[in-house]
């Protein structure tokens, strides 16, 4: 029962984050499929400052952590924003070969550096037993992760930065109507570029927090399973709302936890279904709850669309 | 006078494709090159010379031969995932969800030939089916539910992935995660050669898949440009409203083009795991990679189904080379690198044909000036 919550938060934490992510990006109007790929550049600079660091003070590990990572996730983002936003490029293309791009980038990176450490060994595994002790707080069998609290936090940042502030209510609007936002002197493609980076920074984050849930070393052939798509679900099943969508991650996380520890509870164990079930699961639901809101959508209407100034 | 004839050509819309997806694997392959470089400066070159030879690298010609044959056993499927991305973009629909479509079509083949031991024809069929249903329940949501068919196909393909893992896990072998392999279980339901592996130093994986995946873009071809059905297609993607002032029945044409998009997709599994190429591993964890990198192959070809023949091609023939990588010095997955950065680079193919047709447009006025000069 304990691993099942302790699961469930880490997933909702990860969920969140990468959702919230989604969300900054959609409302400035840039549709942004490259999650997964920013998740793995994220987790990729984490989990190589986590190896290096082994060893560190504790919170100075942590912080260090969190910062490099959000910030290769910020930096990854950037390629959709110099396409997506200056060259005007087709979204959903550039955001799918930023999945691509970081899943093949990963791995010849960590390759590389196990090759050059060891020649025989050719894995894309790194490893960060020691330095992963400073990311959990014990309350007896309770683990709780640090990371947990830094999503909450950025989960009140997010609904306050959207709609108790000048600059997200810009933001908002450069998604729902461009033109109209430019006419009131609001520039698009700085916004644009907000809400990209944003988006990035969070998904990066969400990164490292994924792949320290549980485990204490990561192969990076595997990226991040999907979890920057079903954050995309997450997404919108939270209608683009932060706290909306902090509901939806707790729910998909709790069924991707079930996933992990369905075996421990005897009545799940008794129905003997596969794993794969419950990994499904968010992805069926999403796509019903879409089936019967996507008629009123709440997404903002200028997504997916290159802002051309001389449109109306 | 040569200039005149240069600019006419560069005026040429086929051409200037051409030029772009040149110019996307000239930087692609250069980009490549520098992390080559950065990883390694020794033998960066030779790397890079690797990947591009692939089969090339065998000094006997029967062995290049046999491995040529493996590259297009592999080309075929990646047509396929590209054709059916192609066809759908032209209905203004991007199907992700070919990535999905495509393995629902390997475990509809593989559960059809493993399970109930069925010939080959009946399998195909099968795979068919499969990608047919989940591009159909893509094609219903985004007509009569208003749901954006890239969200949903994403959502289907991890759906289709878990669905075939549990389905296939009744056909995979005892102490693998790997199904069982067809020739053993069930030659019958191994796509035919006719002759063809003799004509590649008896690669038995060359079948009859090759010849058809580049018939069926010739078709699509035909279909999209000679065809009203094609003409309703194009017409729904340019402009649905338009379309359906026009009396074309645009909810109808979405639904048929996922479907066959998904058709397409489908068939595209059947003609890898079908040959025994491949055997499906039950506990991968994601999506395979054919169909996204379909959506490579169709933007370098160009949206036209030729130029994604051949683009399926180079893709896959760089993805092969950089296997010959030397595995102590260089991760093979560099290839799969140097296709990202091309599909990414696919996204600047507009900025480069318009900066293409504005530098011809500036010439001509430049001309046009010159000649009013003279007059004056």
């Amino acid at each position: 029962m304990i691993l099942l919550i302790q699961y469930t938060l880490l997933f909702a934490s990860v969920l969140m984050l990468v959702a919230l992510g989604g969300c900054f990006s959609e409302h400035s109007g840039v549709i942004n499929l490259g999650l997964e790929g920013t998740m793995v550049m994220g987790a990729l600079g984490g989990a190589l400052t986590m190896k290096y660091m082994s060893g560190a003070y504790g919170p100075v590990i942590f912080f260090t952590v969190v910062l490099v990572s959000s910030l290769s996730g910020l930096a990854y983002s950037a390629l959709l924003g110099v396409a997506g936003i200056r060259f005007g490029a087709d979204q959903t293309l550039v955001g799918t070969a930023m999945n691509m791009l970081a899943a093949a980038l990963a791995t010849v990176i960590v390759k590389s550096i196990n090759v050059a450490e060891n020649p025989d060994n050719v894995s894309s595994t790194v490893q960060y037993v020691q330095a992963k002790k400073a990311l959990v707080y014990r309350i007896k069998g309770f683990q709780f992760n640090w990371f947990t609290l830094v999503a909450l936090i950025l989960l009140i940042c997010s609904w306050i930065v959207l709609y108790k502030t000048r600059f997200g209510l810009r933001l908002m609007a450069c998604g729902e109507h461009p033109q109209a936002a430019d006419s009131v002197g609001i520039n698009v493609r700085k916004m644009r570029w907000a809400g990209v980076l944003i988006s990035g920074f969070l998904a990066g984050l969400g990164g490292i927090v994924y792949i320290t849930a549980g485990v204490s070393e990561w192969k990076f052939e595997t990226g991040v399973a999907g979890f920057g798509f079903l954050s995309l679900a997450v997404m919108i099943f939270g209608q683009w709302k932060p706290v909306n969508i902090a509901l939806a991650a707790l729910l998909f996380g709790f069924f991707r936890a079930l996933s992990n520890v369905y075996s421990g509870f005897d009545f799940l164990a008794a129905l003997n279904l596969p794993g794969s079930v419950y990994n499904m699961m968010p992805y069926v639901i999403s796509l019903i709850v879409l089936a019967f809101t996507s008629g009123n959508s709440r997404a903002p209407k200028a997504e997916g669309i290159p802002y051309d100034k001389s449109e109306r | 006078m040569m200039k005149k004839q240069k600019t006419a050509i560069l005026e040429n819309e086929a051409f200037l494709s051409v030029i772009s997806s040149f110019l996307c694997i000239v930087i692609g392959l250069f980009l490549g090159f520098l992390v080559l470089l950065i990883i390694n400066p020794a033998s960066a070159a030779e790397g890079i010379v690797t990947i591009l030879k692939n089969y090339l690298i065998y000094p006997s010609k029967p062995a290049a031969l046999k491995y040529f044959g493996s590259t297009l056993v592999k080309t075929a499927p990646l047509l396929m995932c590209a054709l059916s991305i192609q066809f759908c973009y032209q209905a203004g629909l991007f199907n992700i969800g070919a990535a999905g479509q495509y393995v629902a079509g390997a475990g509809a083949a593989l559960y059809g030939a493993l399970y109930f031991k069925l010939p080959w024809l009946v399998c195909l069929l099968m795979a068919v089916a499969a990608g047919v249903i989940l591009g159909c329940i893509a094609g219903i949501l985004k007509a009569y539910f208003n749901v954006n068919e890239v969200i949903c196909g994403i959502m289907l393909n991890w759906i289709g992935l878990y669905l075939v893992n549990m389905l296939l896990v009744r056909v995979k072998e005892a102490t693998s995660p790997y199904t069982l392999g067809v020739a053993r279980t069930n030659p019958s339901a191994l796509l035919p050669t006719m002759g063809l592996d003799r004509l590649f130093s008896n690669n038995k994986y060359v079948t009859i898949a090759v010849p058809l995946s580049v018939l069926i873009a010739i078709l699509i071809w035909i279909v999209l440009n000679k065809t009203v059905m094609g003409y309703e297609i194009r017409g729904t993607g340019l402009n649905r409203d338009a379309a359906r002032y026009a009396g074309m029945k645009e909810k109808r044409n979405i639904i048929m083009t996922l479907a066959i998009g998904g058709a397409l997709a489908g068939l595209g599994a059947a003609f890898l795991y079908l040959t025994g190429y491949e055997q499906w591993s039950t506990t991968q964890s994601s999506v395979p990679g054919m169909g996204f990198n379909g959506i490579a192959a169709t933007f370098l070809g160009g949206l036209d189904p030729i130029g994604t023949v051949f683009a399926s091609y180079f893709i896959q023939h760089i993805t092969g080379g950089g296997s010959y990588l030397d595995k102590t010095v260089y991760p093979s997955q560099i290839s799969d690198l140097i296709s990202a950065i091309i599909i990414y680079l696919c996204g600047f193919v507009l900025f480069f044909k318009l900066s293409i047709n504005r530098r011809v447009a500036a010439s001509k006025e430049a001309q046009r000036a010159e000649k009013g000069g003279d007059k004056a």
